[in-house]
């Protein structure tokens, strides 16, 4: 009844292609910018920023550029942490030894640095593919780690290894508490997410869609493979290295090498996947998923079991949960929480008629 | 240049890729029979090292208690089969290894809750102390856990070629729907795949458990496992035995030769990077099937 | 009948939760930020255990500090970073004054919360591990790593390896192998090794095993062909039996090994067996249940029907679970410092923070607290937040771990300049003006 298009002439080449095309979309997508961007700040406490909602939209940067890779183009990558600790170090660096820089450059400098490094690690793909590629992307991993714990220059020879980012300032206003960080985080999060939406719908986004599907016959139709291929990767590289910017600089506020490990890397292959590969709206809902649901669920047994169970029990609890609901789900839709979305969008669009 | 000190690291290093073999071999098992990359197989072999460490504790003899953790393996097999692996039947690969994924969560999160988090020590009886052969010291362990992957790769080879079930499982591995038409019972071939992928997860999890100890970090053996596989390609049982070789001696010698001129620690990255430069000359593995792609 | 159960089930349930005890006025809450799963699980449970036993135990026996009942609350961190910075912010402001201080048990999650605690105005405390240069308490004064931190540990260690030799100047070309763990914790004694080094004449190697370090062959042979005096372990989790494992098969006496204290709890050498026997490691606290601290735990806490946080009871009095011991003594001795000024109420992180930086526990105040032996007398002030700093050796029999020295203490000539210097580029990096202690 509501979500009804019946009505809705497009008469402009450019309302056609918009990326709301039904109305209720762009009424929906607006409320839900106002509130993020109007309301929670306002509603919202430091727990809330500070500890859910910033990791949050990071962790949803860095599935929008792996799902770029993997879900879009179709490279399956395990490295994705990794990209993200280059883009850490890289906007330490350029803070630290570039005078005077802001720190809204430092992070495009940190994208560009590890889109730099995407690249170099996307080569194999041209001859690789498959599982076969996931395994070359741990090369990337494990030694991008290495390499950043070996050489002291990268943490400017702090011994214990870990970097302190330096403080937010732009344009003279302080980004020093949770609030303001967040807006940041928001504002830079939903600009590349807006990018990112456009190049899946243009000429790039549908060469990566091809390679995704046959990459043979897309070369056959002409589709360039090895420049369609490494784009892939130095986008995805670049929102990679941007979200570990921001981790760095708006989240934690010191970085080590570990905190960008296998686990993370796995942790965002996981988002793209139960979100859903290949749809942007997935990686958001993915990266809710894997960040709120173990909090989530750490509070709900503190809340209901008694004090009296012991904690090891609760935590593994929290684990058998948690990797229950994965497969619980993922025998719901194999196709993530993205396609539930739409087959709801799509019964929404009947409602209240069933067909 | 000192000989024998060369052929003590190749050698040491050789050893400790066969016990990696094993590891591997489980992967290889699962993604022979059912097309499935088996994430939850490191957490597989740290829980079956777990129960069976346990029950040595509480006195249980040697064969009776890896009887009675191989009995809870294969329940656990059926039980993913009718679980996990039916109700996914079909559906993308990358979402049943996200199925191994929630799985592997699963059974850690069991296996440390009701066994605990503690450490045990294991010992099957196999002494650890070197034996010395031309001036090289050579550890027995070592050589009893070759031992045992030797026959045990020997088992599956005939297996896998010369019984129906393995010639089904091979058939199951082309095509689910062709076997399926065939007449093949797909539910009961993953069943016994998956308890013989636990029954050498079980063979990894006491072999590596002697040697370092029952404790979490077994899971992440499976990290080890991955180069061989690619090494050695993913469908093939002797593969995981050469690539396992490769990679034990390769990551061994580059760290005692390599490490003091470039940096030590080199073994976690150095055998992937190694994977890669091989698959650049051959994608699909040594030992793996060749896929040839049709428009 | 499914559905009766059901019903019953919940109700039970509700009651549960509403006869969960309420948070009144008169409690001091301290947040349990543990890690009770992965790879670190056994010293999570083992630290967390004892901390939690030791404030059941005040709380049994003494209805808590002067009558304010310790609460807490456990927020699982899984040993990560962010989950940390979660639990943080979760637990900062629950209780009536808000959390009292905070302990990680993690180098990682302390670094990433020492902004946000210095901003938020609670402290924490980091005993033997974390910010090795939060010693200097004029730049940090919201962080106390306690006790002793790794530097002082490592020349407490030079000192022992002096004292088996035959003297400090006996030193001079011996050769020391430091086999580190590969991370940002395995690297940090690296530069104070070098520095003794220059000071006393021995030459020391250093060779990184990757984490987690389940293979150490390679490492092993090198040191065999480098044929060391001593070998210095700097281990974590599993990287530490399968070193003793491997440098029994290379055939490395074990005597000459010396772990540090993350390298020295059952743990880490039960699962190496034989290969074990006779390793030496450091600690900041013996195991072991002979302390009249450790009788009235158990008095209290594990009998009369009171269930205990241990489930398996034989790791009462091992090294993971008296660290805890201590870690709840420090903390409490902590409150009642700042009760003692501030009033005997719940107080504020910034009042206990007070008696954290005023600390002083003596030997006639460990003698009262049954700790004697088990705890070494800690001093903390403005300028020092460590506090102690020596160091007691243990050897490993087999069965249990028996101290082989007394208090061994740090080089301070050596570590503090060291302190100071990181302290003072912390500042400079951060824009901090450090305190002026005289004018405090």
């Amino acid at each position: 009844m509501i979500y009804r298009e019946a009505g809705q002439f497009q008469t402009t080449y450019s309302g056609d292609m918009r990326i709301f095309p039904i109305r209720q979309d762009r009424i929906a997508a607006g409320l839900l910018l106002g509130i993020a961007f109007l309301v929670v700040p306002f509603v919202g406490n430091d727990y809330w920023f500070g500890a859910i909602l910033i990791p949050f939209l990071i962790l949803s940067l860095a599935a929008l550029g792996l799902n770029l890779l993997t879900g879009y183009a179709g490279q399956i990558s395990l490295g994705s942490a990794a990209f993200m600790a280059v883009g850490a170090f890289a906007a330490f660096n350029l803070m630290l030894r570039v005078q005077g820089l802001s720190v809204l450059l430092a992070f495009a400098g940190a994208g560009l640095v590890a889109a730099g490094v995407g690249l170099v690690f996307g080569l194999p793909s041209l001859r690789i593919k498959g599982f076969y590629l996931a395994v070359t992307s741990l090369a990337a991993q494990f030694s991008i780690e290495w390499v950043l714990t070996r050489f002291p220059w990268f943490t400017n020879h702090n011994p214990s290894g870990v970097i302190s980012a330096q403080k937010i300032v732009i344009l003279g206003l302080r980004f020093d508490t949770p609030v303001r960080r967040y807006l940041l985080t928001l504002a830079i999060v939903a600009l590349l997410a807006l990018a990112a939406k456009n190049l899946v719908r243009s000429r790039v986004g549908r060469a990566w869609m091809a390679v995704r599907d046959m990459d043979v016959a897309a070369e056959v139709i002409g589709i360039p493979m090895l420049r369609t291929k490494l784009t892939a990767f130095a986008v995805s590289s670049f929102y990679c290295g941007v979200a570990g910017a921001l981790w760095a600089f708006a989240y934690l506020g010191t970085v080590e090498p570990q905190a960008f490990d296998l686990n993370r890397s796995f942790q965002i292959l996981f988002m793209i996947i139960i979100g859903g590969m290949g749809s942007i709206l997935g990686s958001f809902l993915g990266a809710a998923f894997i960040v709120l649901l173990p909090i989530l669920l750490n509070v709900a047994t503190h809340a209901l079991l008694p004090a009296s169970v012991s904690g090891s029990l609760t935590s593994n609890l929290e684990l058998i949960v948690f990797g229950g609901l994965i497969v619980f789900f993922l025998a719901l839709e194999p196709h993530g929480l993205a396609r539930l979305w739409q087959i709801g969008k799509e019964k929404l669009r009947l409602w209240p008629f069933p067909h | 240049m000192d000989w024998s000190f060369f052929v003590e690291v190749l050698v040491g290093g050789l050893l400790a890729g066969v016990m990696y073999s094993l590891v591997a071999l489980g992967f290889v098992l699962i993604y022979k029979a059912s097309g499935v990359f088996n994430f939850a197989q490191g957490a597989m072999v740290f829980a079956a090292a777990l129960v069976f460490a346990r029950l040595r504790e509480k006195g249980v003899g040697l064969l009776p208690a890896a009887l009675l953790t191989l009995a809870l393996l294969v329940a656990f097999a059926f039980g993913v089969e009718k679980l996990v692996l039916r109700p996914l039947v079909n559906q993308p690969p990358i979402a049943l290894f996200m199925a191994t994924i929630g799985l592997a969560f699963l059974i850690e999160g069991i296996a440390q809750g009701v066994l605990g988090a503690q450490v045990h020590s294991l010992d099957i009886g196999v002494s650890d102390v070197p034996i010395q052969v031309r001036g090289i010291a050579i550890s027995k362990f070592d050589l009893f856990s070759a031992g045992v992957a030797a026959i045990l790769v020997a088992a599956l080879a005939l297996f896998f070629s010369r019984t129906r079930t393995g010639r089904a499982l091979r058939a199951v591995a082309d095509d689910h729907q062709a076997a399926l038409a065939v007449g093949i019972p797909l539910q009961r071939i993953w069943a016994i795949v998956w308890s013989v992928a636990g029954f050498v997860a079980l063979v990894a999890g006491v072999l590596w458990g002697c040697r370092i100890g029952v404790q979490f970090s077994l899971t992440f053996l499976a990290l080890k496992a991955l180069p061989v596989l690619i090494l050695g390609g993913f469908e093939s049982i002797p593969g995981a035995i050469v690539g396992g070789l490769i990679v034990g001696a390769s990551e061994k010698l580059a760290e005692v030769y390599l490490g003091p001129r470039i940096g030590s620690g080199l073994e976690n990255w150095f055998p992937y990077v190694l994977a890669v430069v091989f698959l650049l000359v051959r994608p699909e593995g040594l030992f793996g099937e060749r896929r040839i792609e049709r428009v | 009948m499914k559905h009766a159960a059901t019903r019953i089930g919940f109700l039970a349930l509700l009651a549960g939760a509403a006869l969960a005890p309420r948070l009144s006025a008169q409690e001091q809450f301290i947040p349990m930020p543990s890690y009770r799963v992965g790879p670190y699980a056994a010293g999570g449970t083992g630290v967390f255990g004892g901390f939690i036993d030791y404030l059941d135990m005040l709380n049994l026996r003494d209805k808590g500090i002067n009558g304010v009942k310790l609460t807490w609350e456990e927020c699982e961190t899984e040993y990560k970073n962010d989950r940390g910075v979660e639990c943080y912010e979760r637990l900062k402001g629950k209780g009536p004054t808000g959390a009292a201080v905070f302990n990680f048990l993690s180098t990682g999650i302390t670094y990433a919360v020492i902004e946000r605690a210095t901003a938020d105005k609670i402290p924490v405390v980091s005993i033997g591990y974390g910010r090795t240069d939060a010693s200097d308490g004029r730049v940090f004064p919201y962080v106390f790593p306690l006790i002793t931190n790794y530097w002082s540990q490592n020349t407490a260690k030079i000192r022992f390896i002096g004292m088996k030799e035959g003297g400090m100047d006996k030193l001079k070309g011996k050769k020391i192998v430091n086999l580190h763990h590969g991370s940002a914790y395995g690297k940090e004694t690296i530069p104070v090794l070098d520095l003794q080094a220059k000071k006393y004449g021995f030459t020391v190697t250093h060779i990184e095993v990757a984490h987690p370090g389940n293979e150490q062959e390679s490492q092993w042979l090198q040191i065999r062909q480098l044929k060391p005096d001593w070998v210095i372990l700097r281990g974590w989790g599993v990287m530490n039996p399968v070193a003793l494992k491997t440098a029994a098969k290379v055939g490395y006496p074990r005597d000459h090994i010396i772990g540090v204290w993350w390298s020295g709890a059952e743990e880490d050498v039960e699962p190496a067996g034989e290969a074990a026997i006779g390793y030496i490691a450091a600690g900041f606290h013996p195991s072991g249940t002979d302390f009249p601290v450790m009788k009235e735990v158990q008095k209290y806490v594990y009998s009369g029907g009171h269930k205990g946080n241990l489930e398996d009871l034989s790791r009462f009095g091992k090294t993971y679970y008296n660290r805890g011991i201590i870690t709840g003594i420090i903390n409490t001795e902590a409150i009642r410092t700042a009760q003692a000024k501030f009033g005997k109420k719940p107080l504020t992180g910034e009042q206990v923070r007070w008696g954290l930086e005023n600390l002083n526990i003596d030997d006639k105040r460990l003698k009262e607290l049954g700790a004697v032996g088990l705890l070494q007398p800690v001093k903390a002030s403005c300028k020092d937040h460590e506090g102690g700093g020596a160091i007691k050796f243990q050897q490993w029999d087999g069965k249990k771990w028996n101290v082989i020295t007394d208090w061994i203490p740090s080089d301070q000539s050596i570590v503090r300049p060291m302190i100071e210097e990181s302290a003072a580029a912390y500042a400079r990096e951060k824009g901090i003006t450090p305190r002026d202690c005289s004018k405090e």
